[in-house]
């Protein structure tokens, strides 16, 4: 059973076309991906991004919970901040990508992906002390994200803040007509922006004054073209439970000092990997590549494909493949079977757009 | 939408326009609607020979990649190479700059099995 987010009625009025993603029927796009994508680099754009889940963590032993459950450093957090990081497995690939919250030194709260909500809590439960809070708040949540680099005074100005003081993957509880808004410093097109959480009438409401002012909308495909450009991983195309950090470059994002859960099996497949590594390609032309197509050289397959798409400002095709790791230098001519025919490519740094 | 009445329609949502001994081949109004934006049409070679609903073209938008099927049998004897840089013309001009390609060897009697502009709008309602 496909759920609704709150907004859905306002997607119907403003004629989105909807899709089933990650158990949800969300707006994939309204007026068009290139436009909103392009409205998103140029202007700013509103998301509903109700569908993901948000967990919150609490007590005594919370911290040590969840150092031991993330890769995440932690540790040096002070409240009202955030970090990203990932859950994994005992074989290190990864349950989920999530980012964390630390609200305050015994209470934390976790933003999944909507797809893997439920294995996500079930993992948490599992792993963490008899003593510490687990509590899905995601049902009673709305989240939307304002993106774009003519997003501040905006933003400023609907919730009356200031948010110079608010730093990049930094977060505040402010009240809105009365309502606690956490605004977030976060966002995932790479562009200015936050993240907007709140009980689900009040995100209503927001939403409806950001569409009220004139502020467009964005659907799922633009959000997800500018993930791309912006080099950000995709859970199920550049992350799922059979890849590592390591093997997704982002190690960044993972505390060796912590003994978290997974960590062994990452660092003895660090030591005796010969196998695959994330690569960003560019295609000459403006044919997309697509998740699973082969990666070629010399008629030999060598990759597999994460992500692919038309980018609207590069005006050519990008994506993401993980490639052998012995042929993924970067300017490495590469070939992307599509099925018809190999489209001409060269192995590139991430990210392909960086404001 | 708009469907033309002066041309004739399949299910998979070409249209075929015939011109004496040529036929005019592109997409609806509404398969471009439910694309989205197109981004990329790979024109068939001319000198191709197709049958009907064999494979033409194949469009790509920001989403995916579909195929383009002959609405009648033929030879491809042009392609609309202004798609190589405008493929957006696809969206903007379905029935007009956004033509695909045309045929010769034709049997212009076989659009008589294809929709008429009154059917495939019932079609697709």
């Amino acid at each position: 059973m496909t759920k609704q987010t709150i907004l859905y009625s306002s997607h119907q009025a403003l004629g989105a076309r909807m899709i089933d993603f990650g158990g949800w029927m969300m707006p994939v796009q309204y007026e068009g991906i290139v436009a909103e994508h392009n409205n998103t680099r140029n202007n700013l754009s509103i998301f509903d991004i109700c569908h993901m889940g948000e967990f919150i963590i609490e007590g005594v032993s919370a911290k040590e919970d969840l150092k031991r459950l993330l890769t995440t450093n932690i540790e040096p957090l002070v409240d009202g901040q955030c970090r990203y990081g990932f859950m994994l497995n005992k074989q290190a690939g990864v349950i989920d990508d999530l980012i964390t919250y630390r609200l305050d030194e015994n209470k934390w709260m976790l933003v999944v992906n909507a797809g893997t909500k439920e294995k996500d809590l079930q993992w948490i439960r599992g792993n963490v002390s008899p003593e510490t809070g687990v509590t899905d708040i995601s049902d009673q949540t709305g989240k939307i994200d304002v993106q774009g680099p003519k997003s501040r005074p905006v933003i400023e100005e609907i919730l009356n803040i200031d948010l110079s003081e608010i730093k990049f993957f930094r977060f505040k509880e402010i009240i809105w007509k009365n309502k606690t808004i956490t605004v977030s410093r976060t966002g995932y097109t790479g562009e200015y922006g936050v993240e907007l959480y709140s009980d689900n009438d009040t995100i209503t409401e927001l939403w409806q004054t950001f569409l009220d002012i004139g502020v467009k909308p964005a659907g799922l495909g633009a959000r997800d073209t500018l993930r791309l450009e912006a080099g950000l991983p995709l859970y199920g195309h550049e992350l799922d439970e059979e890849t590592t950090p390591e093997q997704a470059n982002l190690m960044r994002f993972v505390c060796l000092d912590n003994d978290f859960n997974g960590k062994s099996d990452l660092l003895e497949k660090m030591e005796n990997e010969v196998g695959r590594t994330l690569c960003g390609f560019k295609i000459d032309g403006r044919q997309a590549a697509r998740n699973g197509h082969s990666v070629v050289i010399d008629e030999k397959i060598v990759g597999k494909v994460a992500s692919g798409s038309f980018s609207p400002t590069l005006n050519s095709s990008i994506g993401t493949a993980f490639i052998d790791r012995k042929k993924s230098a970067i300017n490495t001519v590469i070939g992307i079977d599509n099925g018809r025919k190999i489209l001409d490519a060269t192995i590139i740094d991430l990210p392909f757009y960086k404001r | 939408m708009s469907t033309p009445d002066n041309l004739k329609y399949t299910k998979d949502h070409e249209w075929v326009r015939i011109d004496g001994e040529i036929a005019i081949i592109g997409i609806t109004d509404h398969a471009q609607n439910e694309l989205g934006d197109i981004t990329y049409v790979e024109l068939p070679a001319v000198g191709k020979k197709v049958e009907a609903n064999g494979e033409l073209a194949v469009i790509e938008s920001v989403k995916a990649a579909s195929d383009i099927l002959a609405p009648i049998a033929g030879t491809v004897s042009e392609v609309n190479n202004a798609l190589d840089d405008e493929p957006e013309e696809v969206n903007d001009s379905p029935y007009e700059n956004g033509w695909i390609c045309k045929l010769t060897d034709i049997d212009a009697s076989e659009v008589d099995g294809l929709m008429s502009a009154a059917d495939y709008e019932a079609f697709i309602k």
